[in-house]
């Protein structure tokens, strides 16, 4: 990947990982080679089993690699988790229900230890960050699916890490609404400058969300493609019907297929 | 031979109103299904005592509710006393001691894996065993006061328990604590602000299943030896004595006791575990 | 078939896993029990020494009475050895426990009064009946209760309730009555026995009836099915693993029940009358062996529910 920053946020070489099973080992992922720098937004895209949701936890030291190197700002993706260097938004929003809104985002912000007026301060601004003034007080378990998610993404924006990784945040989520916190995620990445690493299997979410899409492969995971994305950073939600997504969207279906990605 | 003709009338009455009631158009209300079982209890009641005058049964056999009630009223200085000697310092101390020593065991096992796999089998196996045999034991250890009773109770609450709050701490999703992972908690972190928690349903279950057998193994260790006083030493001096109205007496307080305790824990799950589906209101 | 497979073989596995662990827990236990019986036992051992004429660190019974067990068992370490062997020790140890059981089990003719088979007998009959008893009408109860409303709402509450209350409590004064009306032995045990066990069976079979979700019985609808149809094909397989587990707590129940039943009387006979008797007159190790023999019955007859359990879901395709 081309950078205009010369030192990547994160930094993957020559990156493998075999997990060991009763049967026999699986290479979940071989040989990965990735900068991603600071600000961009990667999406991780292919089909299940290709290792991008491995990848995602390797960066955020929840996988051990079995060999190569991986850092984060610098460090070992260890020291980058003891450092709090990224907020992680998972597929389900795994909001406590025994807390309030506000009080799961808070949640972290109690773990590192800030006190308890900035606790409060933080909560209000990313409340507002993802939209969700007013609810602090309710539960989540009064509220939709999406908003849920939104809450989620909230509490890993709370203590302002620069990396922020998802992984299939919103692939539990019905269409209308999966829309709609695209638009509002990349609002909100215009806003913080963050760098966003985002796992999917949607194209079309890959294509409009990001600035490089990394095509994935499995058996074994592998890199097969890194697409540099021509469009604007403002995307209107229109812009997937114009000639240049969807020209992207075939590069991308195209890397799927080489990769035999539809075997 | 009237009264029992007037039990069966009323048992006949009473049961067309329930049918009434419970296929009626307000079958759903609170009324209604406070109503209906409440009717059923006061005729089962009305019934013991008409057939139990009407057929003069003997009061060694089964005395009716009102000699109960007499029997009950009068002796409430001696049912107070047995109450406090076998709930408040056999039954409650057990449970509480019993309770906390699960909750140690609990999070040693919970920190060893090497524990769990060991300590669980063989604490699954000791629940499921009639414990209360171990009174007679514990009561030539601890002498015949309530000491010897909370023993009991302790080794009664405890297995159960601890099975509870194990499998309650498991309760976490591999989600859950890799998320608590990415906030480079702590272990006593993700312990007190996510798995303990996440536990409380189970932890409750534990608790309401161990407020009955702590009655129940204070009251039996008192067959195998008491001082004068307590629920279960009257029970069984009293059987001896035929007087079985004060052992109805004390059956009574007995229950009132254990529905109590087994309600105020239930009203205490409610207000902790709010957020759980089975609790949520609306 | 595969995955059926690769479900028993990580059962397996884990059993393996566990077997060590589980070893070690228990010989742990064994540990500390022979290392408790030494301070435990330390006094009565010191009183029978000096009788037979050795002479211990602190002379005398009286002079002991109020000392440190501990520091008497590290002061005296010549009758340690004999802390294993008292006739009535407070703590008997392991193997006293297991020779007695052996003793009263295989060496005694059945039909001996010291044969803890005879006594076990007493108190399984008991168990079994009642058992049996309790089971039968807590399912027909379930029945009734899951067809009528009326019965739902007049006794549901009540066998909840009733879950909460010491039921045990009531055990003497049953054996008392029927003793009072000329009925002796075996089914007035089995009385308490069966109450025991009939309330969890009633709310596990309630349960388990009502288990079948809306869609499922909406289906039996559309196939015009009527209500002994629905309750034969989609009920009552349905409710089985519910009633599964209920009996298996009911079974444990039963056996408490038999043998609180023959605590009060001054029953000869059963293992409940060996731990009383063994109590009254300070035969420790009877205790101990008759509380052992109880732990095995109970393992036992759950583990035999449990084993039926196992055969019966499986025939039923309810995999595991």
């Amino acid at each position: 990947m081309t950078m205009t920053d010369p030192s990547p946020v994160i930094s993957a070489k020559g990156l493998d990982l075999t997990f060991q099973t009763k049967d026999s080992p699986v290479q979940a992922l071989r040989d990965v080679n990735l900068d991603i720098g600071a600000g961009d937004f990667v999406s991780f895209i292919g089909p299940s089993g290709c290792g991008k949701t491995t990848f995602l936890r390797t960066i955020a030291a929840l996988e051990q690699p079995t060999g190569g190197t991986i850092t984060v700002n610098g460090m070992s993706p260890e020291a980058a988790r003891k450092a709090r260097a990224y907020g992680y938004v998972f597929q389900a929003a795994g909001l406590y229900p025994w807390r309030t809104i506000a009080g799961n985002i808070s949640l972290p912000l109690e773990i590192m230890g800030f006190s308890k007026a900035e606790r409060a301060e933080r909560v209000e601004k990313t409340l507002a960050l993802v939209d969700l003034e007013g609810f602090g007080g309710k539960y989540p378990w009064q509220l939709s699916g999406g908003m849920q998610q939104r809450a989620s993404i909230a509490r890993a924006l709370a203590f302002d890490a620069d990396i922020l990784l998802m992984d299939e945040p919103f692939g539990a989520l019905d269409e209308i609404v999966r829309d709609h916190l695209n638009e509002e995620l990349l609002k909100l990445w215009a806003r913080t400058g963050k760098t966003i690493g985002f796992v999917t299997h949607s194209i079309p979410e890959a294509v409009y969300l990001s600035t490089h899409i990394v095509v994935m492969s499995p058996r074994p995971g592998r890199i097969t493609d890194v697409i540099k994305s021509p469009l604007p950073r403002e995307r209107p939600l229109d812009i997937r019907d114009t000639p240049e997504f969807l020209e992207i969207a075939h590069r991308v279906r195209e890397g799927l297929r080489a990769g035999h990605a539809y075997d | 031979m009237n009264l029992v003709i007037a039990a069966v009338i009323l048992w006949l009455a009473a049961m067309w109103v329930n049918i009434r009631i419970a296929n009626g158009p307000a079958d759903d209300s609170q009324g209604a299904k406070l109503a209906v079982p409440l009717i059923f209890g006061l005729t089962l009641l009305a019934m013991w005592e008409m057939i139990v005058r009407g057929m003069e049964v003997p009061m060694v056999i089964l005395p009716a509710p009102s000699v109960i009630a007499a029997r009950l009223t009068s002796s409430i200085p001696i049912l107070w006393a047995d109450f406090v000697q076998t709930f408040v310092k056999g039954a409650l101390s057990g449970y509480v001691i019993g309770v906390i020593a699960a909750f140690v065991a609990a999070i040693a096992v919970d920190r060893s894996d090497f524990l769990r796999r060991g300590l669980l089998p063989v604490g699954n196996f000791v629940a499921a065993l009639p414990i209360v045999g171990t009174a007679p034991i514990l009561v030539m250890w601890y002498g015949f006061d309530w000491q010897s009773k909370a023993a009991v109770v302790v080794v009664m609450v405890f297995f159960p328990m601890l099975v509870n709050i194990t499998a309650g701490l498991q309760e976490t999703s591999a989600m859950q604590r890799d998320q608590m992972k990415t906030w480079a908690a702590g272990y006593w972190q993700g312990l007190w602000k996510l798995r303990l928690p996440a536990a409380m349903p189970f932890v409750f279950n534990g608790l309401k299943i161990a407020s009955t057998l702590a009655l129940i193994g204070a009251i039996v260790a008192e067959f195998f030896g008491s001082p004068i006083v307590g629920m279960g030493f009257r029970i069984s001096t009293s059987v001896g004595q035929l007087a079985l109205d004060m052992v109805w007496a004390e059956i009574v307080v007995a229950a009132i006791a254990g529905s109590l305790f087994y309600g105020g824990i239930a009203v205490i799950e409610r207000i902790v575990t709010f957020w759980h589906p089975s609790q949520r209101r609306g | 078939m595969r995955i059926v497979c690769a479900k028993d073989c990580a059962r397996g596995m884990l059993m393996i896993r566990n077997v060590f662990p589980v070893l070690t827990v228990v010989a742990v236990i064994f540990g500390i029990w022979y290392l408790a019986c030494v301070p435990m036992n330390i006094k009565t051992a010191l009183t029978e020494a000096e009788r037979a004429g050795a002479t211990v660190s602190t002379p005398g019974a009286r002079e002991r009475r109020d000392m440190s067990a501990i520091g008497l068992a590290l002061a005296n370490p010549a009758q340690w050895r004999d802390t294993f062997a008292l006739k009535k020790p407070r703590l008997p140890a392991p193997h006293q426990v297991a020779v007695e059981l052996w003793q009263t089990t295989v060496e005694k003719k059945i039909t001996s009064k010291r044969s803890l088979v005879f006594h076990g007998w007493i108190t399984l009959s008991a168990t079994l009946l009642g058992f049996a008893m309790g089971t039968v009408g807590g399912i027909l109860l379930a029945v009734g209760i899951v067809h009528s409303r009326a019965m739902d709402m007049s006794v549901m509450p009540w066998a909840i309730a009733s879950q909460t209350i010491p039921v045990l409590a009531i055990a003497p004064m049953i054996i008392v009555v029927f003793n009072s009306i000329g009925v002796q032995g075996l089914i007035p045990k089995a009385i308490i026995s069966a109450y025991l066990s009939f309330f969890p069976v009633v709310v596990g079979m309630v349960k388990g009836l009502r288990s079948p979700s809306a869609m499922q019985l909406d289906q039996m609808r559309t196939w015009g099915a009527s209500k002994s149809q629905s309750f034969w094909t989609l009920r009552l397989p349905s409710s089985v693993p519910y009633l599964f587990t209920s009996l298996k707590v009911g079974i444990a129940a039963s056996l408490l029940g038999a043998i609180v039943g023959e605590l009060p009387t001054g029953a000869i006979r059963g293992l409940g009358a060996r731990l009383l008797t063994g109590s009254y007159y300070g035969q420790t190790i009877q205790i101990w062996s008759a509380l052992f023999a109880t732990a095995i019955l109970a393992a036992g007859l759950v583990a035999v529910i449990a084993g039926i359990e196992r055969v019966t879901l499986k025939r039923m395709g309810y995999g595991k």
